[in-house]
């Protein structure tokens, strides 16, 4: 009866956040808006005794919308993100998107087979999730890591204006590296 | 897993951690009149005097301001601190003795993220949001290596229950096992709370930087929430660390306090003695240094504990 309760408290508001990134005028609010709306949906996995996930995702959450509030008010259409604006643009195009979405995840709702929990949840779920991850899905948790760090250093790469020839010179051969900034490690 | 803790045990948690955050800001200005020359017997008073007199000052109003995330930021510290040490145990009782606790803790310190760079933005202030900036760059810098840390103290005893992490030190400290780990849990600790080398983000140099425009209460929350988060991140080292509540003839509860009083009063001073870094110095160091020596950290406790 609490688990209901809360249930319906956390994904009403979750909904309700998620409306709310759309309704205000800062890029601030609409960040912290999906972050709580993140935060809500996280609870409903502490409902299901998956308090490892439940509590995972709002350490990450919290510390990737705060990374992308950064992003968000660099590349708002006003300076410095300073000025009120508008959250939403190509109205029809993202509504038929959205519904679209929304459609799809209901019937995927419907037509997954959702497995049977009357045995009763095991004692420990991190313990399992440990090792599912480390046994029977090992291969793809591998693929995965490899797939993203690799991604991470090309963009690093990609992104940084000075690589290794500017620093240490043409031949590599410049024992102190050449920084437009000093101190940190070896300066 | 000890029983759970009594309620008038949960009421003395925000309590004793308030005391003991007090404690904190008064040895920092003990320290500061000491460095100035002033009379050291006056300063334990002055975080009570400076409390009264940010209690009846008026609160600034600033045209443009986002008063809803600027006060929300700042209620958050205090917040995240007292939901930080739900996990921490009290003479073996937690008031929420989670399986997961030090996941739980790292959560809830990271709600600081969000605290100061809300607390910088509100105002708008441009200090304030350099401020913000650069608590974010900061964090980046040291998270990762604080995350290892904790790992490592988790892998130590096998849990990621807190209580389970302290009663696995009952014939060695971890501080003794894993110092590397150790000493990045301090300075990460420090680094939470925007404290001693750690406060670029409310330097002097940006007149106050995240906390520039604050006043009155607000300025009072955001002040005794720092010190309250030291405190929490001071408390949190006992299990993680120091072997929670063991010692000889004292009952455990005064243990954990002891060594609370102890890292809190060894973080304020450090605090005092180090100058601030800069952010992006300390993000060179974070990632060239300490988190492949926290690695190895974890990779040398990994098999201390499958051989031994």
């Amino acid at each position: 009866m609490v688990h209901t309760a809360v249930f319906a408290v956390c994904a009403a508001a979750s909904v309700a956040a998620g409306v709310a990134v759309f309704r205000v005028d800062s890029m601030a609010r609409a960040t912290l808006a999906l972050l709580a709306s993140f935060v809500l949906a996280a609870i409903t996995l502490l409902l299901l005794d998956l308090s490892y996930l439940g509590v995972l995702v709002i350490l990450m959450m919290t510390m990737e919308m705060m990374i992308m509030i950064v992003f968000m008010i660099m590349y708002m259409m006003n300076p410095a993100g300073l000025m009120p604006m508008t959250m939403v643009h190509n109205n029809r195009g993202a509504l038929a998107i959205s519904l679209a979405v929304f459609a799809a995840l209901v019937t995927g709702i419907f037509l997954v087979p959702w497995p049977d929990t009357r045995p009763g949840t095991p004692a420990d779920p991190t313990l399992q999730l440990a090792e599912a991850i480390m046994g029977s899905k090992m291969l793809v948790m591998m693929v995965i890591g490899m797939v993203l760090f690799a991604t991470m250093v090309a963009a690093t790469v990609l992104s940084t204006a000075r690589g290794r020839y500017d620093r240490y010179g043409d031949r590599l051969r410049r024992s102190r590296p050449d920084d437009p900034i000093r101190g940190g490690v070896g300066r | 897993m000890g029983d759970p803790m009594p309620l008038w045990g949960m009421l003395l948690l925000p309590i004793g951690l308030l005391l003991l955050g007090y404690g904190g800001a008064a040895w920092s200005a003990i320290l500061t009149a000491r460095a100035a020359g002033s009379p050291v017997s006056l300063a334990a008073a002055t975080p009570a005097r400076e409390t009264a007199r940010l209690l009846v000052e008026q609160r600034r109003t600033i045209p443009g301001a986002d008063t809803l995330l600027w006060r929300l930021g700042g209620a958050t510290v205090p917040v995240a601190a007292v939901l930080a040490v739900l996990v921490l145990p009290v003479a073996d009782r937690a008031a929420a003795d989670l399986s997961i606790g030090v996941v739980w803790f790292n959560a809830m310190e990271v709600l600081i993220w969000v605290a100061v760079w809300t607390v910088g933005w509100g105002a708008n202030s441009a200090w304030g949001l350099v401020g913000a900036y650069r608590f974010l760059i900061q964090g980046l810098a040291y998270a990762l290596p604080h995350m290892f840390a904790l790992t490592t103290a988790a892998l130590g005893a096998g849990s990621l229950r807190v209580s389970d992490i302290a009663q696995a030190q009952e014939n060695l400290w971890f501080a003794a096992l894993m110092p590397v780990a150790f000493g990045v849990y301090l300075l990460s600790a420090m680094a939470m709370a925007y404290w001693g080398p750690f406060d670029p983000a409310v330097a002097r140099d940006l007149a106050g930087g995240a906390a520039a425009e604050l006043t009155g209460v607000d300025r009072l929350v955001f002040r005794s929430g720092r010190y309250l988060m030291l405190t929490a991140a001071a408390a949190m080292a006992v299990p993680l660390f120091l072997g929670g509540g063991a010692g000889p003839l004292l009952p455990g509860w005064a243990w954990t306090v002891l060594k609370t009083a102890a890292v809190l009063a060894l973080l304020v001073w450090l605090g005092h003695r180090l100058p601030t870094v800069r952010v992006d110095r300390f993000t060179e160091i974070g990632w060239v240094v300490l988190i492949p020596a926290t690695l190895l950290q974890a990779l040398v406790v990994a098999i201390v504990v499958l051989v031994v």
